[in-house]
């Protein structure tokens, strides 16, 4: 007994260790890491590298004498972070930032999965439809904020006049504060190709015999829908939500363009466009303060993680994974 | 082959591509004080960073300054591209320092605030550059804590410009649009805007904020500024009320919403612009824009100074200037270049050139308006001619005067967030979520603190 209570009995780690060194022995494992190599290297050095060093920004003093080498970088602790509270337009754009993605997630999951489920009845001409309706994809992102500013300007925009035929007054969508973000999250709708695309393809991999067995029972189109078609492509919207949230929460160069950039002159920047990335951006390259800037970034890395963690274990009860156990 | 000579290859291959991959991770490294990546020491060569638009005024200077530096023996690389503050601190942090800069003035004290700029007495001292030569007020723009980290180019001064054929048709007195007397200025504002069915057609009076703000606050004779640049003065009685009449003027065409929007239609830089078109009745504006109503549809108008209370004329500077970074190699050479393309003879040749192009095209030249009293005084005495179109003829003679009334927002260690807090303030009124005394107040605990951290 004692002989058996002392010996070492090698755990689930060292016998995975052994394993994977074991797997040196196969000439296809060395295969492997060599072509995973330019993207290990990419990674390490293109995102983790500076990831990390932004760690450590943010508890420093980092500006232009520290980029130019002309003085030495202090530590600062947690006092870029103790600023952030400090700063009444961080709190300001954090709430630009959710008001613009509950806006925009659910107006672009709707739109794309309107479109998708009228492509995938569209028998005829199909392919022309789909380039179509993914073509504004491609519309470089500074085009789309000149557009914003043109086709929703408040006097003669194309918006209004629209709006106007129908007997709706329409508002001044980029100089009121109130519709500065709303234009915005509306124009960002006009850019559902990729999701559309994502969509689609979940529709078209949904059998058929199940909706055959769901009409057999007397279920209607809506039923269908809800009990067929949504559980059925539940993976591709939950992938698109987790990463249409996280581009809203990064959300930059439309609203940069429009209002801060090359689409003004600047001086009229509204706080209704200030987006978190904006003033982190504004912080680190109009007023060089690096270290706060850096604080910004991993404030927001910590709020995008904790609301994809929440997205992943609230997606529990609403994801169906085909063959998964539950 | 035997599969140990095989696994041998493929280690060495993959020794091979970790050495490539450390090796060029080493040339990413910042060189060590000249070691490495410097210019050829057969010929120096002059590098330089953030001349943009090249127009004809530009590129003739270049070429002169180049002459000047190749018959020295070295080169001169000069990329096209307007500054930028995001590349300049990539170019910052990786040692690949240019030797010269040009950048606005605006710029020039966030920089040298941070060390990142050289003083320019030694340079000025060792070419001989005639600083007496320049506008006081252009100067005073990158002077900071006493000392020169830049040479100023143009001067931008800013007059009105009426629109004489809107004034004819509101029955408005071309007279009654001036500055002086504020309250006759609403008057002709109410009277020069125009409306079709609740829409605007007309903008009467521009006041140009925020961007000018400055210059409505200098009608009290005030300024936003201590002189040293440390001292925030935002909030102050005359701030407020020249913010609150301005923001008047605003309102009167049914508020900021309203204005902006129609604003945001106008062809500002086109041929049928907003003058051109009658979608403003005056303005206060720089003088490159004398440029582009020159080259754009007929227009009917009247140039005048923006007087401050008294009725004096007040004018405000901006534009760009020439400074070299700390860390500089060629120092010598970037001195060289500054002071050929600010001489007066380099001035000269290229108004002369644009002046005769002009001619040939059967435009008005509207004039060169440098940083340089003396190279303005020899532009206007020796080349420039009135051209027979007298509002263009007119507006020039008002044009070579206005620096002389001149003034400039004194640099601060934090320019860049001291403007952002008074522009932000201004906006805050603008929307209506604010009020001037308390967006300035707000502006001025901003600016203070940016300054006071910056120091």
């Amino acid at each position: 007994m004692a002989s058996v209570a002392t010996t070492r009995v090698p755990g689930p780690s060292s016998r995975g260790a052994r394993r994977w060194l074991a797997d040196f022995r196969e000439r296809e494992t060395w295969y492997a890491y060599l072509f995973i190599l330019p993207w290990i290297f990419g990674f390490v050095a293109l995102t983790a590298g500076p990831m990390v060093a932004s760690l450590y920004f943010s508890l420093t003093d980092y500006g232009v004498q520290q980029i130019a080498g002309f003085e030495k970088t202090s530590y600062v602790g947690l006092e870029n972070y103790r600023e952030l509270l400090d700063d009444p337009r961080v709190a300001t754009s954090l709430k630009n930032t959710f008001v613009y993605t509950v806006m925009t997630v659910p107006a672009k999951m709707i739109v794309a999965l309107s479109l998708a489920m009228i492509l995938a009845r569209i028998a005829y001409a199909a392919g022309f439809f789909r380039t179509v309706f993914y073509l504004p994809d491609l519309t470089p992102p500074v085009a789309i904020a000149i557009l914003i500013l043109t086709l929703f300007n408040g006097s003669f925009g194309v918006v209004n006049r629209g709006l106007e035929l129908i007997g709706i007054p329409g508002p001044f969508w980029t100089t009121d504060p109130n519709w500065i973000k709303p234009s915005l999250a509306i124009m960002s709708v006009w850019t559902v190709g990729g999701t559309m695309v994502i969509y689609l393809a979940a529709l078209k991999a949904v059998p058929r015999q199940l909706y055959e067995a769901a009409a057999m029972d007397g279920a209607g189109p809506w039923r269908r829908f809800f009990n067929v078609t949504l559980p059925m492509i539940s993976p591709a919207l939950f992938f698109t939500f987790i990463v249409l949230t996280i581009a809203g929460l990064q959300a930059f160069t439309e609203a940069y363009t429009a209002y801060f950039g090359a689409g003004s002159t600047g001086a009229e920047a509204p706080d209704a466009a200030l987006f978190n990335v904006i003033y982190l951006f504004r912080q680190a390259f109009e007023f060089f303060n690096m270290g706060f800037a850096s604080a910004m970034a991993w404030v927001l890395f910590a709020i995008i993680m904790v609301v994809t963690a929440v997205q992943f274990v609230v997606s529990r009860r609403f994801v169906f994974y085909q063959g998964e156990k539950r | 082959m035997s599969s140990r000579l095989k696994r041998s290859g493929l280690v060495l291959a993959l020794a091979a591509l970790c050495v490539v991959v450390a090796a060029s991770m080493a040339s990413a490294q910042p060189w060590e004080s000249g070691t490495a990546a410097g210019p050829s020491q057969a010929g120096k060569t002059l590098t330089i960073y953030g001349l943009g638009g090249r127009d004809d005024v530009a590129q003739g200077r270049l070429d002169i300054a180049t002459k000047v530096i190749e018959a020295t023996g070295a080169k001169v690389e000069n990329p096209v591209g307007g500054f930028n503050d995001q590349a300049f601190l990539a170019r910052l942090a990786s040692r690949d320092i240019p030797d010269l800069v040009h950048m606005g003035r605006d710029s020039v004290g966030t920089y040298a605030a941070r060390n990142a700029l050289l003083p320019l007495a030694n340079c000025i001292r060792s070419e001989n550059i005639d600083t007496k030569a320049y506008r006081a007020a252009a100067l005073a723009q990158v002077r900071y804590k006493g000392q020169l980290y830049g040479l100023p180019e143009f001067t931008n001064q800013i007059t009105i410009v009426v629109n004489n054929d809107a004034a004819r048709k509101a029955g408005v007195n071309v007279a009654d649009i001036q500055t002086t007397n504020w309250k006759r200025l609403k008057q002709a504002n109410k009277k020069l805007l125009a409306q079709d069915g609740g829409r605007l057609t007309r903008i009467g009076f521009d006041p140009k904020i925020p961007e000018f703000f400055p210059l409505w606050v200098k009608w009290f004779g005030k300024d936003l500024i201590s002189k040293d640049g440390l001292k925030a003065q935002l909030n102050t009685r005359e701030a407020v009320a020249a913010l609150a009449y301005t923001v008047g003027l605003i309102n009167d065409h049914g508020g900021w919403n309203r204005f902006k929007a129609f604003r945001d239609t106008w062809d500002f830089f086109g041929r049928n612009n907003m003058i051109a078109a009658d979608q403003l009745g005056a303005f206060p504006i720089e003088s490159f824009y004398y440029n582009v109503l020159a080259e754009g549809n007929p227009v009917n108008i009247t140039a005048k100074f923006f007087t401050n209370r008294k009725g004096g004329p007040i004018t405000m500077l901006s534009g760009n200037a020439w400074a070299i970074p700390r860390g500089s190699r060629n120092q010598d050479l970037a001195c060289k270049f500054i002071k050929a393309m600010q001489s007066v003879s380099s001035w000269k040749a290229v108004a002369k050139a644009r002046f005769d192009l002009r001619k040939r095209q059967g435009r008005a030249f509207t004039g060169l308006y440098t940083a340089n009293t003396r190279a303005d005084v020899e532009i206007f005495e020796d080349i420039y001619q009135p051209m027979g179109n007298k509002q263009f003829d007119d507006a020039v003679a008002l044009l070579v005067r206005a620096p002389r009334y001149a003034f400039a927002v004194p640099l601060s260690p934090a320019s860049a967030q001291f403007r952002q807090a008074w522009v932000d303030g201004v906006n805050r009124v603008l929307e209506g979520r604010q009020s001037p005394r308390q967006a300035l107040d707000q502006a001025q605990r901003e600016a203070q603190k940016a300054i006071d951290d910056a120091k």
